[in-house]
């Protein structure tokens, strides 16, 4: 999940991966699902993860090359196009989404949604994976616009740990990076330090 | 609840037989969603729905949606959940409507039954393991989602080590921690027959959406009034999120003194900053 706020984002994503054909079996606990493709613009994955990463992998290379074409860093928002463009022209193909963030000097910090089928959409916050259904409730609750980055933070853990407790194919570490226009930090937050709620 | 709706299917059908019941080549495949032919025609009507049961000191309090759908049609949108199978003893309704409604009446009578040849108020578990018996027995055929909530008067006050929501410690200064059986439960029976006693318990298509925020904000031993609160945003939650949510909230307070009844209107319903 993402939340932006004034000067920067923070990305969380939980890492448990599972592969469907081997009837839910969790081939990796610790996998980072948080892809850069630039500087400071990150892609969140979810779904098949070898679709994932040949998408990324391409848009990574189609990303850089326009960005030594037009001599600045590119705008989050031709990332994320990149992406649609992608998933849109293969979607008999390809089954993944993506969460598309980052910063840039024309709108500062943004949040892109990719979905499957290809439609691109902006959001001040987004969640996203199958584990996502089971904390809309909460984020629509819980959510503010204009947090600080501790608050942000929290709200992604908090989120991230109340859907891995329900998602049986999440789980893991959370991995969360914030992205502002001075650096890019990457936190990891093991299974045992997320925050506990009463049933546990 | 759709009195009049199997006369006009008989008659649209019938219609429709004669002209030969076939879907045109140019029914779009991308969704099943054709003006034309519209779906309710085929659906069944169900209570996809979202409900909830939440235990305090002295009572408990059920909530649910009012929507009743046919695929894509709403058929009642103040549909009525919370069923009545005792004096004291409710239960929630999500599924099949035609399914929750035979259920509840056939307990409804088991139940009656039964207390009157006991000649006392009946158990809540009584009545769970009733809808269990028959959930479980039919699990073929139904399609059934149960919470089953109430209060009952256990003989005196007993105390025994269990797992319910609310402890004490002994009096006599010992550092056991000793459970209060407490009169109010909430039993759930989801759809396969499985009964289990909870302190909060969720249920229905709409329930998905919410764990998170039932997981993070409940908290054991809340007052009525928090209860109460909770409850409606869950539920409010939940019917903004979920399609086949909506319509009012019906909350239900079940205790020793009797039932309470309360509705919160669409424009009441407590709110969110979402996007």
């Amino acid at each position: 999940m993402d939340s932006h706020h004034s000067y920067s984002q923070v990305k969380g994503v939980s890492t448990g991966v599972s592969n469907l054909f081997i009837k839910s079996y969790v081939s990796s606990k610790t996998i980072n699902k948080l892809i850069q493709v630039h500087d400071r613009i990150f892609c969140c994955i979810a779904g098949s993860l070898a679709d994932a990463q040949a998408v990324t992998k391409m848009a990574k290379f189609q990303l850089s090359f326009h960005s030594i074409q037009m001599e600045s860093p590119p705008l989050v928002k031709a990332a994320a196009s990149i992406m649609r463009e992608l998933c849109y022209n293969n979607k008999e193909e390809l089954q993944a989404g993506f969460i598309t963030a980052g910063w840039d000097r024309k709108k500062g910090p943004q949040i892109y949604v990719v979905s499957l089928g290809g439609m691109l959409l902006s959001q001040p916050f987004t969640i996203g994976g199958s584990g996502s259904t089971y904390i809309y409730g909460y984020v629509d609750a819980k959510f503010k616009p204009d947090m600080s980055l501790e608050e942000a933070i929290q709200f992604s853990t908090n989120a991230l740990a109340l859907a891995m407790g329900r998602d049986n194919v999440s789980g893991g570490v959370v991995h969360l990076v914030v992205i502002t226009e001075a650096e890019v930090k990457h936190v990891v937050v093991p299974g045992n330090k997320l925050p506990k709620f009463h049933d546990e | 609840m759709c009195g009049l709706l199997p006369g006009v299917l008989h008659l649209l059908s019938s219609f429709k037989m004669s002209t030969a019941l076939q879907f045109p080549a140019s029914v779009s495949t991308l969704n099943n969603y054709n003006d034309l032919y519209p779906d309710w025609t085929q659906r069944e009507v169900s209570t996809g729905t979202t409900i909830m049961a939440v235990e305090f000191d002295g009572g408990v309090v059920m909530g649910a949606d009012s929507r009743t759908t046919t695929g894509a049609y709403i058929a009642n949108r103040v549909t009525d959940k919370l069923t009545p199978i005792h004096e004291r003893i409710f239960c929630c309704r999500s599924g099949s409507a035609a399914d929750t409604q035979a259920i509840a009446d056939a307990v409804t009578y088991q139940l009656g039954f039964h207390s009157i040849e006991l000649d006392e108020a009946p158990l809540v578990q009584t009545a769970a393991s009733l809808f269990r018996d028959m959930c479980y027995r039919y699990r073929e055929e139904l399609m059934a989602g149960i919470i089953v909530a109430g209060w009952d008067p256990r003989r005196g006050g007993q105390v025994h080590f269990s797992s319910c929501s609310q402890t004490r410690r002994r009096r006599s200064g010992s550092s056991e921690r000793v459970c209060v059986c407490v009169c109010v439960q909430v039993y759930t029976v989801p759809v396969g027959g499985m009964m289990t006693r909870q302190p909060v318990s969720v249920g229905g298509s709409g329930s998905s959406y919410i764990y998170g925020y039932v997981d993070s904000n409940y908290r054991p031993a809340m007052s009525k009034e928090e209860c109460l609160k909770f409850t409606a945003e869950a539920l409010t939650l939940a019917m903004e999120r979920d399609g086949s949510s909506g319509g009012v909230v019906r909350l239900a307070v079940i205790s020793e003194q009797g039932v309470e009844r309360q509705v919160i209107l669409g424009n009441q319903l407590p709110k969110f900053s979402t996007v």
